[in-house]
């Protein structure tokens, strides 16, 4: 029992810094924005969230310098790719480039640093409850606005005329713009927001996953995010599952092998994303069918005024 | 103020003289590291080691060093640039540089080259490594005396005769204190991930391990038995600051010395191609402290550094039994020969996992 709960509550920890930086990416690839800085923002989150949460002493102040850390890099993306026109691939594997650089230069003050991780919420009683106390009412905040981030997102792209718009600048930008919305404007905020969730996603390493910084900490996890919203067809619903799943799949392959299961540790090792790719490409296959991206992604729009 | 700018300028163009000037007649010694110079770890302490080489023999040798470099195809335009920069002894640490060394240590014929655990070797390229399973050993010994459970945690990276030797030496010492003792493997399948290795470390200690051992970098595994109350050791560096009340000791990699000798035979010009492989008595690693132990396991872990170091205790004497409950053939006279242990692709007796790939 005790054990299903350990695990429970390390899938949860390791699927949210994925599911977060995933949300982010999804809603600026739905208003027609590919931006594959994802995992170059999450590192220089993850430099200044460590860096404002030592300088302060409180994760709050840590996950909001990650927050601004990751916007900032997005706006480069966006001066580049939306404002110059910039291919957006290639503006992308620069600014994850960029990222991996400047996050080494603005964490090597404070490499071999500690700070105390953030807390878990402790409600006597509920907390208490055996098996689901502690997965339910004994996470870290990052796992609880996680949560609340994912719904919020889905509400904003089906239930509200500002995602639809959103959505339509993404499929297609052409129409969007002659019916008089500011394409440019609604993709911008859309990558600045992508940008805030990858940061904050990498500030929840130092912050609360393993309480140091050290150079590439976040060691691919950005690249992860970024197949997740296409295995999940651009859906915030599958998206959850996928996350979920990878972070699953992960941390049952290690206790597989503390086992001794006795399947190659090579296997286990691709296992989660096999596990993944399948489940969310036969769950898009039994649903619609057929390519979901936007219309519109990764196309270039200039205004013509 | 003008004038003092003036002053400023011409002081600086001065200075920037005299240092090229002094600069043509200093030996250039160039370094090519795998991961950033502050990962707390590998590249760390390599780096540590360049800066004890300045110290000792600054004024006559400058060094350069390209750090993260990624092994492949890459790493040799990075040591052609080094060459090319007029460095006439390159050290390149780590094994995927192993043939990209080769081949520019073929064209440049007239520089030297020192390649971390590798074993190519040309007239102009040495290897060095150094031989951390004796260290594993003395590791097994405390881990035995320290696990209440009975059963020990093992972040192995990947399954490689360098790795391999580090579990069974561990299970080995570990065996002499508890016959019984029980050790559960995860690998990582890779060697740098905070979060996996610290996933791999709660999976661990869920399942009952309550001594962490890692043959993988960051210092994650020891920050999560901190968490827990586990007990954990150290790998490459001290990390005795992620877990104050958990670190038993640490194998950490001294290459200072060796770095100092090298340069100075080069200096000497009496630099030849060498393979060397050294231990404990040849100071190529060192043992941290050992702390969180009551004083007889201190002292145990010390007499058996000092038996090793003195040669008198091999980790890997035989008879050794293998997995499958047959001895292992015993090379070395008493012990394995330093081929068996560079090339180990079993587990021993009491291992009760299946090794990759086996």
């Amino acid at each position: 029992m005790e054990l299903v709960e350990a695990i429970i509550l390390a899938v949860l920890a390791a699927s949210t810094p994925l599911l977060i930086a995933a949300t982010g990416e999804l809603v600026a690839e739905r208003s027609g924005v590919l931006n594959l800085g994802v995992e170059g923002m999450m590192i220089v989150g993850a430099a200044c969230g460590f860096a404002g949460a030592w300088l302060t002493g409180s994760i709050l102040v840590g996950a909001l310098f990650g927050i601004i850390a990751g916007t900032l890099m997005s706006l480069v993306f966006a001066l580049m790719a939306l404002g110059l026109a910039v291919n957006q691939v290639a503006t992308g594997l620069a600014l994850t480039i960029l990222g991996i650089g400047l996050s080494g230069l603005i964490g090597a003050g404070f490499v071999g640093e500690r700070i105390t991780p953030a807390v878990h919420l402790y409600i006597p009683v509920l907390t208490d409850i055996p098996l689901i106390g502690r997965v339910l009412f004994g996470e870290d905040g990052f796992i609880y606005f996680s949560v609340a981030l994912i719904v919020g997102v889905w509400w904003f792209l089906y239930r509200t005329r500002a995602g639809l718009i959103l959505r339509a600048c993404g499929d297609n930008h052409v129409s969007a713009h002659a019916l008089g919305y500011p394409v440019l404007r609604i993709r911008t905020f859309a990558v600045m927001f992508g940008g805030a969730c990858a940061g904050l996603a990498g500030a929840y390493l130092p912050l609360a996953y393993t309480p140091f910084f050290i150079p590439g900490m976040t060691a691919g996890r950005g690249w992860i995010a970024l197949a997740l919203v296409v295995f999940s067809s651009w859906r915030p619903g599958r998206l959850v599952v996928g996350a979920y799943l990878f972070g699953a799949v992960t941390i049952l392959q290690l206790h597989a092998q503390g086992w001794g299961v006795g399947i190659p540790s090579q296997f286990m090792s691709a296992l989660p994303y096999l596990a993944t790719v399948i489940v969310l490409v036969l769950l898009s296959r039994a649903r619609t069918g057929g390519s979901t991206a936007p219309a519109a992604l990764g196309t270039v729009f200039v205004s013509d005024r | 103020m003008r004038k003092s700018l003036l002053a400023l300028a011409a002081g600086l163009l001065l200075a920037g003289n005299v240092s090229a000037a002094s600069a043509a007649d200093k030996l250039k010694v160039g370094f090519i590291y795998l991961g950033p110079i502050g990962d707390l770890g590998w590249t760390y302490q390599h780096d540590l080691a360049r800066q004890a080489l300045v110290k000792e023999l600054g004024e006559k040798i400058e060094t350069t060093y390209l750090e993260n470099v990624p092994e492949g195809p890459d790493a040799e335009r990075s040591i052609e640039q080094l060459v090319r920069a007029g460095n006439k002894l390159i050290f390149t640490t780590s094994f995927g540089y192993m043939d990209p060394t080769q081949k520019v240590a073929k064209k440049y014929p007239n520089v030297h080259f020192e390649h971390a655990t590798g074993y190519k070797r040309n007239p102009n390229m040495s290897t060095y490594s150094a031989k951390w399973y004796q260290g594993r050993y003395i590791q097994g010994l405390i881990a035995a005396k320290m696990s209440k459970s009975g059963v020990l945690g093992y972040i192995g990276s990947f399954p490689i005769p360098e790795v391999v030797s580090g579990i069974n030496a561990t299970m080995l010492a570990a065996q002499t204190i508890n016959p019984n003792i029980k050790v559960k493997i995860i690998w990582a399948n890779t060697w740098f991930d905070p979060g996996k290795e610290a996933d791999a470390a709660k999976a661990l200690i869920d399942q009952g391990a309550d001594v962490i051992m890692q043959h993988t970098d960051s210092p994650a595994a020891m920050q999560i038995a901190s968490e827990r109350g586990k007990l954990a050791f150290g790998q490459d560096s001290e990390m005795i600051k992620f877990g104050p009340k958990t670190q038993l000791t640490s194998i950490l990699d001294t290459w200072g010395p060796y770095y100092i000798e090298r340069v100075k035979a080069e200096l000497a010009g009496t630099w030849k191609s060498e393979d060397t492989w050294g231990g404990l008595d040849s100071h190529m690693f060192a043992m941290a402290p050992y702390t969180n132990m009551p004083d007889d396991v201190k002292k145990m872990a010390e007499d058996a550094q000092a038996a090793i170091t003195a040669g008198k205790l091999h980790p890997f004497k035989c008879p050794i039994v293998g997995q499958d409950g047959k001895p292992v053939e015993c090379k070395g006279g008493d012990h394995l020969d330093d081929g068996q242990i560079l090339g180990m692709n079993f587990y021993v007796k009491g291992i009760d996992d299946k090794l990759p790939g086996k």
